[in-house]
């Protein structure tokens, strides 16, 4: 196995997937900016996923374009993690599950810029400096639902209830993370995940919420164990290749 | 041969297509000219990783240069360093504004959550007495703003470093 083939595909597939799941939210947002800011940040998950996956295909070197590996996989084969393909729910489900990633994927690209490897670092400080921006509207929706009316309150503790589970897997290090660290391809993630509970904490007691006790954790999307959510955003999402082959426009 | 200052020359006809006014050499997205044998090489880097103007601006680089008599033309995308606002000209500021966008700000360190808000003056009446409405505006690299003086509605090219 190509471990740095393999780390791409699960970096690029959480931005596939969790910029597909929002754009799902395109026409139907609860106001209008809010509409716009959900595309706009499903467009820049999207444009990273377009060079994660760019620069994936070389790696592989068997000649597969961003295309083909965004929309002519099998659902065993998508690494994303569990959390990004939660469905939409309402916007405080989304907002939290925005949140709870944004807050993971700034300290992850900040650490990946150094990777000794050059296109993965670069497209580390692209993603990055478009990440803080996410961070910062995420947050502050999570404080001013959750320090908001009674009803937003309970909706986004219950969005934190449901969604906690899934963060686990965010800091699994396997055999992939293991040999590229050991190959220097990839720097130390040291302090990634304090680092990510430091925000987290910071933002949830602002916004008055409280992590749910329950430790129980859901893992399995690294290793394309999929919930049954994934199948339909993968209809969805390749149905125009699937029933076309090699169309383009 | 044309000389790469021709083709610098002739890249200040080659606009963003989502912000018509500024030129890619205003936007600082041209990186690099070079002329290898009998091959014109443009790089350029994208503002924003999903910015869908990048294609449309591949394309009218290489028709440009062809109505230029240039047929060898290759571009190449690069990532690194990744595009900031700092590269923005200072005719491609005065630009913005007189088209009704707000230049980008000097901004304080972008890596604490919660600065306040920047003050961006109105593009129109010069009022400091603004406020954002959204971070997220018409296109990835604009953020929407409303003037309290003079209640303009207006975009912001929001710093990006
Ligand atoms: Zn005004």
């Amino acid at each position: 196995m190509n471990s740095l083939f393999e780390y791409l595909i699960r970096l690029g597939d959480d931005s596939l997937i969790l910029g597909h799941r929002l754009s799902e939210w395109c026409g139907h947002g609860p106001v209008l900016e809010e509409d716009i800011a959900m595309t706009n940040i499903s467009l820049d998950l999207i444009g990273q996923t377009t060079s994660i996956f760019e620069y994936a295909g070389k790696v592989e070197g068997k000649g597969r374009s961003e295309d083909d590996i965004a929309f002519l996989r099998y659902q065993k084969d998508y690494k994303n993690l569990l959390l990004v393909e939660r469905p939409n729910g309402d916007f405080g489900v989304t907002m939290m599950r925005q949140f709870l990633f944004d807050a993971f994927r700034k300290p992850l690209f900040e650490r990946l810029v150094n990777a000794s490897d050059a296109q993965l670092s670069a497209i580390a400080a692209k993603s990055l400096k478009e990440t803080i921006y996410h961070l910062r509207h995420s947050s502050e929706w999570i404080i001013r639902l959750g320090d908001g009316t009674e009803e937003s309150h309970q909706r986004i503790q219950d969005a934190l209830d449901e969604l906690w589970k899934y963060t686990a897997e965010m800091f699994v290090e396997d055999e992939v993370d293991e040999s590229l660290l050991a190959d220097g391809i990839l720097p130390s993630m040291k302090g990634l995940k304090e680092e990510w509970m430091a925000t987290v904490n910071s933002v949830l007691e602002q916004a008055t919420l409280t992590i749910p006790t329950n430790n129980w954790e859901q893992h399995g999307g690294r290793n394309g164990k999929h919930s049954e959510h994934l199948g339909f955003i993968l209809t969805e999402l390749q149905y125009m290749q699937r029933a076309y082959p090699g169309m383009e426009w | 041969m044309v000389s790469t200052d021709q083709i610098r020359q002739y890249m200040e006809e080659v606009f963003d297509p989502e912000v018509p006014v500024l030129t890619i050499v205003d936007l600082g997205v041209l990186r690099k000219v070079e002329v290898i044998g009998d091959t014109v090489k443009i790089t350029i880097t994208p503002t924003y990783s999903g910015c869908p103007a990048m294609k449309r601006i591949e394309d009218d680089i290489v028709e440009l240069l062809k109505e230029k008599g240039i047929d060898k033309v290759e571009v190449d995308l690069v990532l690194s360093p990744a595009w900031t606002t700092d590269w923005l000209s200072a005719e491609g500021r005065v630009k913005l504004k007189e088209y009704g966008i707000a230049p980008p700000e000097n901004e304080m360190d972008k890596s604490v959550l919660f600065a306040e808000p920047t003050i961006v003056p109105c593009p129109k009446c010069d009022s400091r007495d603004t406020k954002l409405v959204s971070q997220f505006g018409s296109t990835a690299c604009k953020a929407h703003y409303q003037c309290s003086t003079c209640l303009e509605p207006y975009d912001y090219f929001k710093c990006l470093k």
